[in-house]
């Protein structure tokens, strides 16, 4: 992968004395072993998932509570320092990149899980918590926390309710806005404020539907409430094999306007099995051109005859093979070849770039086809693992980064399919989030008025922007650059005007 | 040139002078612009903006008179005329409107492909923008979400006229702020709704409803918490008691397919120890209990003890109540006669707050006289309203759009 640093200018006379200042206030408070101002600790956290983009901060809090928090968070607006919140650091947008003169703030020590309350079917936890530790916490009552994304096992609560993460299962469930209810944020001048509450509904602006996917830059969630579910009393996953996407894609489409609503649909083209077969041996149908991996969960009537019904629709638009999973094992060998599909890659390719878009359901076989067509174009392979209910493509372009062009080349594809995307009236992003990384396409799926109308709300929560500057939503500003600022230092961060973005 | 000239401009032959039907909770708007299109919508905002009218928008208007009154009221904007569905891919689940479709119209549409926005009509005669507006939801909510939840887009004309999106008509979708949450249930004070892209399901093949009476509220908690722990997964859990000291009606809503309708609607009967399901809803069914309404909320857990100490606090004051609502969800709904002296309805709420506030919940007056109105707040306090006057400001610095009807005078 592309590999570009910035940062290394943070230590100059002015911030530095800010960033000096900061410490100075803060050790009394969270502890001088909460600091790090060390550079070679702080390259830890240059970056997130997306790891091409790094930024060494000036200082990073490991914060312990609410009130650390608040500390930091009040500090940085009294000395006008930009700050970041920083949970597992999985994110694949580049939404927790540090601010070089400001402070990280890492929330990976608020761990506890504050309360399951099952006869409420809430949860209450800290934003450090894994995704997969709430449903942990939840299933001695039988209930369970739906947003499932594939990171589940580190990524942080706190990180999903920035990105608004989804899942697998989303396709029934919804994503985290959906499933939180209350939060108790710092917002950027340091003030402690609930929103929401127990219940889902609140007198008022839905605050927490604005915060939730505001990518960290409207202010830090320190305790989260969430809404746990009843665990399904069935649940059926079968593997459809197709010839080719065209016939895959299209039995997704019937599934849908049949009326049937899997907790999942996912899809898999030939490169991407071909990846996953060596990685983790899944034994997926041989000569299968796509894969199918239909999950139904519910009462146990109602799955048994919807899953006749998948299997009809899938038989009908040419599947080959159906493997239904007769037990839990067999589910996480079906599974397997999916989860693992992207860390396969490795297997195919040096180098690949994950691209996240969404198109509706209707016109998956029309983008697929297209996409084979660029990939054919330009020699570059493209590999399809996606979440095929929701139309949420996840395309991995491969690259050989020692063959010159090849890499420029794989990053214009890239984005020419997130063009095929807005073209069919979708999205940019269907759950990786804008970051840094999409700040350009956002430009592309919105006016400039919708853009300045997203930051009123900004204004209304941080109008000296200091909370995660520059991320989500380009500012006015910089929102016309040109698509690859990042390739040398820009003329404003040069003269020490602008950071990235 | 005058306003009223330059309004006649943005919107052709459909702007009038306001009549005392137009009247907004007894406040009677100055002139009436009926825009065709989210441009002439646009254009007459422009035109409001420059001549610092004050605005406020109009569906079905069904609704007008909850929340407080406004302030004042220069320019009403409907949008009865702006009722189309733009779009239905029926593949797709997702369908396209116009704010001034009304949802019985939008049922039509959507039913003939066998779909559905699954928001009830709790008010009769609502538009789609009317219940995005005001984020009113009926017993459905307990399995689809409340209307933000099946909201996937949206589309604004801002005070100052700027038209402007957010979300898409995708399902799924994380590109810049949720302003479609933002927008929806507030009243018309961020921005006028001109479209919006909505989530939708299937028309299930079967239902059924499951009824059962229970002499109190207590005796309801165990059998709550068995129907919410059950794998019957109902659609909708609802709750009725129609006068403070008679026994509490549960209706329970179970949907799909026949053959598995018909097993878990008797799991439920046999659960909680009804009769016969039927296949028709119970009469009042996801209805607003009125003329005088409130909006109860508890967390789940406390629904059992809401109903009861709000059905003792009416008793005390003399008050036939009569509640209802979603115990699911922990959203109810208390309905009074408009008799109800503004001093004894002040005095009810100010009771109800201190309950609800105790049980993880809010009380607000959702609709009555604008002279009980004047006696109460009918928000009441809410955490973060120091951050609602602040979007509100950076949306509509001047005030402009339904002033002082919402939450804290916003």
């Amino acid at each position: 992968m592309k590999t570009f640093r910035t940062g290394r200018r943070a230590h100059k006379a002015g911030p530095k004395t800010r960033a000096g200042e900061a410490i100075d206030l803060l050790a009394p408070i969270v502890g001088r072993d909460a600091i790090i101002c060390d550079p070679v600790e702080l390259a830890t956290y240059e970056c997130d998932g997306l790891t091409h983009f790094r930024v060494r901060p000036a200082l990073a809090v490991l914060v312990g509570s609410s009130h650390d928090v608040e500390a930091v968070v009040g500090t940085c607006a009294r000395l006008a320092l930009p700050f970041v919140a920083r949970g597992a650091g999985t994110g694949l947008s580049g939404g927790a990149v540090p601010d070089s003169e400001g402070v990280l703030l890492v929330t990976s020590r608020m761990r506890a899980v504050l309360s399951v309350q099952a006869n409420n079917q809430r949860a209450v936890v800290e934003p450090g918590v894994t995704n997969l530790e709430v449903s942990k916490a939840a299933l001695p009552h039988g209930l369970f926390y739906a947003p499932d994304p594939s990171s589940q096992q580190v990524c942080s609560i706190g990180g999903n309710v920035a990105e608004n993460s989804g899942g697998a299962h989303c396709l029934k469930y919804g994503f985290t806005t959906n499933h939180v209810t209350e939060l108790e944020v710092v917002t950027p001048d340091g003030a402690t404020v609930k929103l929401g509450g127990m219940v889902g509904e609140t007198p008022g602006y839905d605050l927490v539907g604005a915060f939730v996917g505001s990518e960290g830059t409207l202010g830090v969630a320190t305790k989260v409430t969430v809404r746990l579910l009843r665990l399904p009393a069935a649940v059926q996953t079968v593997l459809a094999a197709f010839s080719d996407t065209d016939s895959a894609g299209r039995a997704v489409s019937a599934i849908i306007a049949a009326g049937l609503v899997p907790a999942a649909i996912e899809m898999m083209d030939a490169l991407a099995i071909s990846a996953a077969e060596k990685a983790v041996h899944c034994g997926y149908p041989k000569g299968a051109g796509a894969v199918l991996i239909v999950e139904l969960d519910g009462p146990l009537a109602e799955v048994e005859e919807s899953l006749l019904d998948v299997n009809h629709h899938c038989l009908e638009q040419g599947a080959f093979e159906m493997r239904l999973a007769v037990d839990d094992a067999d589910r996480a060998r079906i599974w397997r070849g999916r989860k693992s599909a992207f860390a396969a890659m490795g297997h195919l390719s040096s180098s690949y770039i994950v691209q996240d878009g969404v198109v509706p359901r209707t016109a998956l076989p029309q983008v697929l086809r297209d996409i084979a067509k660029l990939s054919e174009e330009t020699g570059i392979r493209v590999a399809n693992v996606f979440h095929a209910g929701d139309g949420n493509l996840h395309p991995l372009v491969l690259f050989d980064e020692r063959v010159a062009g090849e890499e420029a080349r794989a990053e214009q594809l890239s984005a020419q399919i997130l063009d095929l995307c807005i073209a069919h009236g979708g999205s940019i992003t269907g759950e990786h989030g804008v970051g840094l990384d999409k700040l350009t396409a956002m430009s592309k799926m919105f006016s400039e008025d919708d853009l300045a109308t997203m930051q009123l709300l900004k204004a209304a929560f941080d109008p000296h922007r200091i909370c995660n500057p520059g991320k989500a939503v380009p500012t006015p500003r910089l929102c016309g650059e040109p698509p690859r600022p990042r390739r040398g230092t820009q003329p404003l961060q040069e003269q020490g005007l602008a950071e990235l973005f | 040139m005058s306003t009223l000239t330059e309004l006649e401009e943005a919107c052709p032959s459909r702007v009038r002078q306001g009549r005392g039907l137009d009247s907004i909770d007894g406040v009677t708007p100055g002139l009436v612009a009926s825009p065709l299109g989210t441009g002439e919508v646009a254009a007459v905002m422009r035109v409001a903006s420059s001549a610092g009218l004050s605005v406020v928008a109009r569906g079905a208007g069904t609704k007008l008179d909850w929340g407080n009154p406004p302030a004042s009221a220069d320019l009403m904007v409907d949008l009865s005329r702006m009722s189309r569905v733009i779009e239905h891919e029926a593949g797709d689940l997702v369908a396209r409107v116009e704010a001034g479709t009304s949802l019985a119209q939008l049922t039509e549409v959507l039913g003939s492909k066998g779909q559905r926005f699954p928001v009830d009509e709790v008010v009769a005669g609502s538009t789609v923008g009317g219940v995005v507006s005001t984020g009113l939801s009926g017993p459905l909510r307990y399995m689809y979400g409340a209307v933000r939840d099946l909201v996937l887009g949206i589309t604004v004309v801002r005070a100052d006229g700027v038209v402007a999106h957010a979300g898409s008509k995708v399902v799924k979708n994380v590109a810049g702020y949720d302003l479609a949450k933002l927008f929806t249930g507030s009243y018309g004070t961020l921005g006028i709704v001109t479209e919006l892209a909505l989530k939708l399901k299937p028309v299930p093949v079967a239902r059924s409803f499951v009824v059962a009476a229970f002499p109190s509220p207590r005796d309801l908690t165990p059998f709550l918490s068995a129907l919410l722990s059950c794998q019957a997964a109902p659609t909708a859990i609802e709750i009725e008691r129609t006068a403070p000291s008679l026994p509490v009606q549960m209706s329970v809503l179970i949907e799909g397919r026949p053959r598995s309708v018909e097993l878990r609607a008797a799991e439920v009967a046999t659960l909680l120890g009804g009769g016969e399901p039927f296949v028709t809803p119970p009469p009042g069914w996801g209805q607003l209990p009125g003329p005088v309404t409130l909006k109860l909320t508890a967390m789940l857990s406390a629904v059992p003890s809401l109903v009861e100490q709000a059905s003792s606090i009416a008793l005390q004051l003399g008050l036939p109540a009569r509640v209802t609502g979603s115990a699911g969800t922990g959203v109810l709904f208390m309905g009074l006669p408009d008799r109800v002296p503004a001093v004894v309805l002040a005095a009810l709420v100010a009771d109800l707050r201190a309950v609800c506030d105790g049980l993880g919940g809010h009380a607000v007056v959702l609709r009555a006289a604008a002279a009980l109105k004047s006696q109460l707040d009918p928000w009441g306090p809410v955490p973060g309203i120091d951050l609602m006057r602040r979007i509100k400001e950076s949306f509509d610095p001047d005030r402009r759009l339904a002033p002082g009807r919402f939450i804290g005078g916003i």
